[in-house]
Parts: structure tokens; C-alpha cells; sequence
């Protein structure tokens, strides 16, 4: 049986508010994708409605969020800067491609579809990917 | 100062290929390009700059005067027997944004219009002389709701209101109305995204039509938002009873009858955002129970992939209408013109065009005529009021209702510049 005492202790903790606004794009991004399913599948406006105003709030939270994430990629020690620089990068193209896909969504009428549907699966898999590399931080490491 | 403001840029870079200007189809048998957008819609707004000392451009040998000055948004004038101008005031529309882009988009075109608030009135301008001063200015009724077509017959004075087609009783001569308007029938009016309700009589004064404008640019307010929408109803004036007349026409903003065979023409502005010179707005008879495409097509069969579901039936029995007036040229007011407009402009049709947004290259903000020959338009339009836009691309005045008076005028109401027009052949 080994000897060796084991501490856990967090890795890089994301501040409380970074933390909040990145809690925002995944669920709003995904939000927009499925009412532009809807709208695919119904025909029905009021779904491609939703989809612009959760994609407006997806830019309007994204943004301080990408704003943290450079803020961090700054101040990162050369151990860190990797995962830093994938966390920006990848919330930079979420709400690059996320700003072309409400510029999409401001056509009319059917005029969105398809690219819609296209932009909004890759905006809310680029988002669930800055999710999952920025809430890692928080995980505990085992160190000896 | 910049005044114009060029939100196209980013489009025009998007977009593979610029348009050339001043190409935009015409006439009888306009070729259409396929339809395209880039990421943004093109947009010039032209700003409000005001005439100062200057006037509008007419041909030689014509002449034009303000004959009023100050209105609170002028849109359609009525020629009363007597030689009294009717003019209607207002500013109506009530549809809530719903998407980021109705906010962003109806700031952008609030830079293009008058910021002077709707009158809701009908002002009575009087040259008692005939001296080609309009001396007397009265207030003939008020607390209307943004009125807009007129039409006088058999002594009724009927006002289309942005939410009903009200009656006055109307005595020769009379500045003043002599009481509250009657009721003749209520019309469409949830949303009004487009709320000009156009208003032609017939001559016996049995019927009115009425233009009552789509509910959106290409129904993305949805199909419910279309019933009683995009049509001219057939209204009965002694009952108020109403039939759809002509339907699938999206905005047909002036009706007027065709003097001698009694025949309804209308103006119609067509839909935006598939490109610079797509779709042409247009002058067209209307036959009774025809269907003029919208939503579901453009100028006779070409599809609209817009619009979900699609109707196939309705595209096949659609009519392609007489004449294209261009696209973009947003025009609001017609009129047939007769010899008293003299010799050049005997035969055909007058069109006020109130002049673009979804174009990089501003087209219309003039008055155009459009020829007839044995009783159809035909050959190309002819500037005749000119000089709305400045050198720098801005706008001293919007032209909207362009309505003949018998004596030798036309009357033309600018309702950024808030003034009256006059235009007469020089004697």
C-alpha cells in the first residue's frame, strides 16, 4: 500500500461571474438550433423568431465572456497558455460564427433556411466545446 | 457633412457580383434577374435636406409652385368640383417589432423620413381668384386616423382611415366638414405593417375599392397575419357589405379609374430583399377576381422561395400585370392625366414615386409618366417632376399622391418636405 498522501486542490478556478456568463451561450445557441428545427419542420414564424432573440442573447453574454477569456490568455503562465489560447479561440469563433448567424436569421421568412440550420449547429457545438475546456479548469487535480 | 448613409458597402462586398445602375427592368415585358441577397440588404437612406430657395425640376414649358407649406405629413389630395384641394394628413402603421432586425432596420428608415407628426386631419386649400395662389387654408375635419385614399361621389365625401372607410356629407363650396364622419365599414387593421388604405369610386357610386397592403415584407409575420391582407375589397356604399375584388397584390397603395371605360387601375409595390433590381413595382388594371401573385409569386409564375408553405395552384393562376414601373421606386400615387396637361402628356397615367431603401443606387423620388396608347400603357416612363434628390444624395421631398385637376394641374404632396405641389403647363 502505498504511503504517498494525496491533496486535491483546484487547477485554475473560473471566477464567479466569468463562470455566469459563460453558463449563458451553450443553452441559448442550443435554444436557437432546436427552434430552427422547428421552424424547418412547422413552417410556423414564430420559431425562427425565438431563434434570432436566443441568438441575440447568446452575442450579448458570449461577448463578456470572450472578453474574460482574453483577458485570462494575457495574464496566463507559459504551463497554462495552451488551454488558454483553445478556450479564446474557441469562444471566438462561437460568437464570429453566432454574429453571421443572426445576420442569417434577419432575413425573411424561409430566406434563413438552410444555412440557418447549418450555423446554428456548429455555433452551439462550438459553444458546448468553450464550455467543456472553460468549466475544466475548476476540476480538481491530484497532485502529490 | 455625410449625409447618406451607405449600409450597403458590406453587402455590396458580400454579395458576388454589384449591380449596374439604372438598369432596373421596365415596361410592358420586364427581363428579371435571379433573385439574390448578400449577409446584409442593401440600404441608402437618402436624409431629409429641405428645398431652401430651390424647387423641382419640370420639363420646359411647364411650371411648378408650393401651393402649401408646413402640412403634418401630406399624403393623397382630392380635387373638389369647385377647384378646392382636399389634402390627407397622416402617419399610421402600429406593428410591434419582433425581431432584433424590425428595431435595427426601422431605425435605419426613420433617418428617411419626416420627423413632423402625422395630422390625422384633412386640410381644404382654396384659390378663390384662380390666380394660382391657394389663399384659403382650413382644417376641414380632424381627429381622424392617419386618412389617407379620398374620393368624392354623388355628395359623399369618403375618407379611408388606416383602420376604417368613413363618409362625410359634402356641399359644394364648404371649408368645413359639418360634423363627425358615418361609419361605412371597418377595415383590416391589426398590425397595418403596410397601413395606406387607397381608396378609388366607381362612377355610378355604387362601390368603393379599397388597396389594403400586406402585413409584411414577405410574410414573415406570419400566413395568419395575411387574411384580409395584400387585396382590394369591392365595398358596397350604401350597406358597408365588402368582397376581396382582386387579391395577391401586396401593397397596392393607389387606386384610380380609368377615364372613359370605367376600368380600376392600381400602383402596387412589390417585395424586398432578393436584389437591387428584383421585383418591379407596378401599374396594373385589376380584373375582378384576379390574383396577383403575392406571397407565393412575383410577375406572373416566378416563385418567391421564400414563403412556406408554397402554392403551386395559386403560382399557375397568377396574372403578371400590365407595366413594371421599376424596382425600389416605391411608387404611392396615380393618376390619369388628359389634354389639359397639355399635348405631351395628354394620354396616360402620372406616378408619384416616393423613392427607394433596398438599392445602393437610389432610384424613384420623382414623378414619372407613363404613355398609353389605345387605352394600355405602353413605351418607356418619362420624367417629368424631377430634382427630389440633391447633388450630395440627400432628399428635399418625397413624392406621394398625384392626383389631376380638370382645370390643367397636377397636384403632387411631399410628405418629407411637408409642402403641396403644383405643377401646370406654362400659359
Amino acid at each position: 500500500m502505498s504511503a504517498t498522501s494525496v491533496l486535491l486542490r483546484p487547477l485554475h478556478p473560473l471566477h464567479p461571474l466569468h463562470a455566469i456568463v459563460l453558463a449563458f451561450p451553450l443553452p441559448l445557441f442550443l435554444g436557437a438550433l432546436f427552434s430552427d428545427i422547428a421552424y424547418w419542420m412547422t413552417f410556423q414564424i414564430q420559431w425562427a423568431n425565438f431563434s434570432s432573440w436566443l441568438i441575440a442573447g447568446g452575442l450579448l453574454f458570449g461577448a463578456f465572456a470572450v472578453l474574460w477569456a482574453l483577458v485570462d490568455l494575457v495574464r496566463s503562465r507559459p504551463g497554462g497558455r495552451g488551454r488558454a489560447a483553445v478556450y479564446f479561440g474557441t469562444l471566438l469563433a462561437m460568437w464570429a460564427l453566432g454574429f453571421i448567424n443572426a445576420l442569417v436569421h434577419a432575413k425573411d421568412a424561409f430566406a434563413i433556411m438552410p444555412e440557418a440550420l447549418y450555423l446554428s449547429a456548429i455555433v452551439a457545438l462550438l459553444a458546448l466545446v468553450a464550455a467543456w475546456v472553460g468549466y475544466s479548469g475548476i476540476r480538481s487535480g491530484r497532485i502529490s | 457633412m455625410r449625409a447618406a448613409i451607405l449600409l450597403g458597402i458590406a453587402a455590396v462586398a458580400l454579395a458576388a457580383c454589384d449591380s449596374e445602375p439604372g438598369s432596373s427592368p421596365l415596361g410592358e415585358s420586364p427581363r428579371l434577374p435571379d433573385p439574390r441577397r448578400g449577409l446584409l440588404p442593401e440600404m441608402t437612406i437618402p436624409r431629409p435636406a429641405g428645398w431652401g430657395s430651390e424647387r423641382p425640376t419640370v420639363p420646359e414649358g411647364y411650371r411648378i409652385e408650393a401651393i402649401a407649406t408646413d402640412l403634418r405629413i401630406p399624403r393623397q389630395t382630392l380635387v373638389l368640383p369647385n377647384g378646392d384641394i382636399l389634402v390627407a394628413e397622416g402617419s399610421g402603421g402600429n406593428a410591434p417589432a419582433l425581431r432584433p432586425k424590425d428595431i435595427i432596420a426601422g431605425y435605419i428608415k426613420s433617418m428617411g423620413k419626416s420627423s413632423v407628426p402625422g395630422g390625422n386631419r384633412l386640410t381644404l386649400l382654396r384659390d378663390a381668384d384662380g390666380d394660382g395662389t391657394y389663399e384659403v387654408r382650413r382644417v376641414f375635419a380632424d381627429n381622424l386616423n392617419a386618412p389617407y385614399g379620398l374620393a368624392l361621389v354623388n355628395g359623399s365625401l369618403y375618407v379611408a382611415n388606416q383602420d376604417a372607410l368613413v363618409r362625410f356629407d359634402y356641399r359644394e363650396g364648404q371649408t368645413e366638414a359639418s360634423g363627425p364622419p358615418a361609419l361605412v365599414t371597418n377595415l383590416p387593421s391589426q398590425i397595418n405593417h403596410h397601413w395606406t388604405k387607397a381608396l378609388a369610386a366607381s362612377p355610378d357610386g355604387r362601390h368603393l375599392y379599397v388597396g389594403i397592403g400586406s402585413n409584411s415584407n414577405i410574410t414573415e409575420r406570419g400566413m395568419e397575419a395575411e387574411v384580409n391582407r395584400a387585396m382590394v375589397w369591392e365595398i358596397d356604399a350604401r350597406t358597408g357589405a365588402h368582397r376581396p375584388y382582386a387579391t395577391g397584390l401586396r401593397n397596392p397603395t393607389a387606386l384610380t379609374i380609368q377615364p372613359g371605360t370605367d376600368k380600376l387601375w392600381a400602383v402596387v409595390n412589390e417585395r424586398d430583399e432578393i436584389g437591387p433590381d428584383l421585383v418591379p413595382d407596378y401599374l396594373t388594371s385589376v380584373q375582378e377576381g384576379g390574383f396577383y401573385g403575392w406571397p407565393y409569386s412575383y410577375w406572373g409564375q416566378n416563385v418567391d422561395d421564400r414563403v412556406r408553405p408554397q402554392d403551386p395552384e395559386k403560382v399557375a393562376a397568377a396574372i403578371r400585370p400590365d407595366y413594371a414601373l421599376g424596382s425600389h421606386v416605391a411608387a404611392l400615387g396615380v393618376a390619369f392625366s388628359s389634354e389639359a396637361m397639355g399635348a405631351r402628356f395628354a394620354d396616360g397615367v402620372f406616378v408619384g414615386e416616393h423613392g427607394s431603401w433596398n438599392r445602393a443606387e437610389p432610384v424613384g423620388y420623382k414623378v414619372v409618366f407613363v404613355p398609353f396608347r389605345d387605352g394600355r400603357p405602353t413605351g418607356e416612363p418619362v420624367d417629368v417632376v424631377t430634382g427630389f434628390l440633391n447633388g450630395e444624395g440627400n432628399a428635399r421631398g418625397r413624392p406621394v399622391g398625384v392626383t389631376l385637376d380638370p382645370r390643367g394641374a397636377l397636384i403632387i404632396a411631399d410628405d418629407l418636405s411637408n409642402t403641396v405641389w403644383r405643377l401646370t403647363p406654362a400659359r
